[in-house]
């Protein structure tokens, strides 16, 4: 279990050029894997473009209460990268005018940012139809001052999206941190207490599954019946759907991959789980991210990658969306775990 | 030629056995994929099934696929290695059951 971000630890890989470079040499560059490229282009899906922005993503910083071991973002105590209200106020005028209909605010913990509750309230003046939250669960406990979090999601009608990696504490301890487990089990409870997540309740609750390892996610569905199943046998826990993500080779991630010498063997695995209908519902064809500091990605993990949109308009100050949405997606071989199996996205399987 | 009897990287090459018998390869993973479909027995149920075999035919291939495939289904380790065991105590039951026919054996030549 880390306790410092690769860029405290100034590691090899906080250098995204570096992390690049990996995703492109090797078993990519001698041929033995195909590069993603030339895959979706045996199916005529090169360039990849985007279809009906749906979507708006913004990453309101990188600090987190939590170090996981498999974090695409890197996040951590000690990442001090956090969106300004300046930056804020340029998102709430393309929300007031996008076309898309999901706002999803993400970290790190979103709610860590000193400003998070000001722009959830003006955000929501905005009415988009599904206002989303990305909550690791933990920072409802982890200090007094989040406590009422619930409240204020409920206040605002808040659609709430949770990470939970298992139902045994074993298994989310690992990847997480010690105590994770029952402090998410704890909030999770105290969001079912107030509505959320409870059958036929409007107020929502999903959770996101991600492996604790080097292995891909299993079958959604069975997913999610089994996660309910163990959930309301041990803890009374109701929620209402389980998206399953693949962890994408960056990172953190990555940094493990590497170091447990499971990194070919992960990039096979992604490859012959390649599934060219995902492609055509991978999230950066109805997505577009916004970083910390206002810059624009076709996603998170691009984000992460420090790719940004291949549009001349690249900042939210100047956001034009007519201009954005003709451009051509930025890819490489990190998109393999998005395609996958049954795909993978921020709201789960594509396929 | 290699050097070893066993190569992980053999078991991305399982389905290369069709190219010399296309008709009976076919209808093998045909079988083989139906198998491990939802029945009467849920898909997962059937991989743990799997595991506890692959372990008493001790079948390196089986037991790395199987471990994979129940990690990938949020199967516990608990839960693995009881399965194991649950194949472990049959094949040490079926050895020890055999005990019988030697005590018979002893019974009828001893004095």
């Amino acid at each position: 279990m880390a306790t410092k971000s690769l860029k405290k630890r100034e590691s090899e890989l906080a250098n995204v050029n570096r992390q690049l470079e990996i995703l492109s040499n090797g078993i990519f560059q001698n041929g033995e894997l195909p590069k993603f490229k030339d895959k979706i282009a045996q199916t005529n899906q090169f360039p990849l473009r985007p279809n009906t922005l749906e979507i708006l993503q913004i990453n309101l910083g990188y600090m987190c209460n939590q170090v996981c071991d498999h974090c695409h973002v890197d996040a951590g105590p000690d990442r001090k990268e956090i969106m300004t209200r300046d930056t804020m106020l340029q998102c709430l005028e393309v929300i007031k005018a996008t076309n898309a209909h999901t706002l999803d605010l993400t970290g790190g913990a979103p709610e860590m940012n000193p400003d998070f509750r000001w722009f959830v309230h003006e955000a929501s003046k905005a009415g988009i139809k599904d206002f989303i939250v990305r909550s690791n669960l933990t920072i409802i406990r982890a200090n007094k001052k989040y406590h009422d979090l619930p409240e204020f999601f409920k206040k605002h009608n808040v659609h709430v999206v949770s990470s939970m990696p298992h139902w045994t504490r074993g298994k989310t301890d690992k990847q997480r941190g010690d105590g994770v487990f029952d402090k998410s089990i704890k909030a999770l409870q105290e969001l079912n207490a107030i509505g959320y997540g409870m059958p036929d309740s409007p107020l929502k609750l999903d959770l996101v599954y991600n492996p604790s390892g080097a292995f891909l996610p299993g079958d959604q569905v069975s997913m999610e019946k089994d996660f309910k199943k163990a959930l309301m046998e041990d803890f009374g826990i109701h929620f209402h759907n389980l998206f399953a993500i693949t962890n994408l080779p960056i990172s953190r991630f990555l940094d493990y991959l590497i170091a447990s010498e499971n990194y070919e063997d992960y990039m096979y695995a992604l490859v012959d789980a390649y599934n060219p209908d995902a492609v055509k519902n991978v999230m950066c064809t109805n997505t577009i991210s916004v970083s910390w500091d206002g810059w624009l990605y076709d996603c998170d993990f691009n984000q992460m990658l420090d790719l940004k949109v291949e549009s001349k308009v690249k900042h939210i100050s100047e956001y034009n969306e007519e201009l954005l949405q003709n451009r051509n997606i930025i890819i490489s071989q990190h998109c393999y775990g998005c395609t996958a199996g049954a795909g993978s996205s921020c709201q789960g399987s594509v396929a | 030629m290699q050097k070893t009897y066993y190569d992980p990287s053999d078991l991305k090459k399982f389905g290369k056995i069709s190219e010399w018998s296309e008709d009976l390869g076919e209808k093998f993973f045909e079988y083989y994929n139906k198998v491990f479909e939802e029945g009467a027995l849920s898909a997962r149920e059937k991989a743990l099934i799997a595991l506890a075999v692959s372990h008493v035919v001790k079948c390196p291939y089986c037991i790395d696929a199987y471990t994979k495939d129940g990690l990938q289904r949020g199967i516990t380790k608990e839960e693995m290695m009881e399965a194991v065991h649950a194949g472990a105590a049959i094949e040490s039951g079926a050895t020890l059951v055999h005990a019988v026919q030697m005590m018979n054996k002893v019974n009828k030549l001893d004095l």
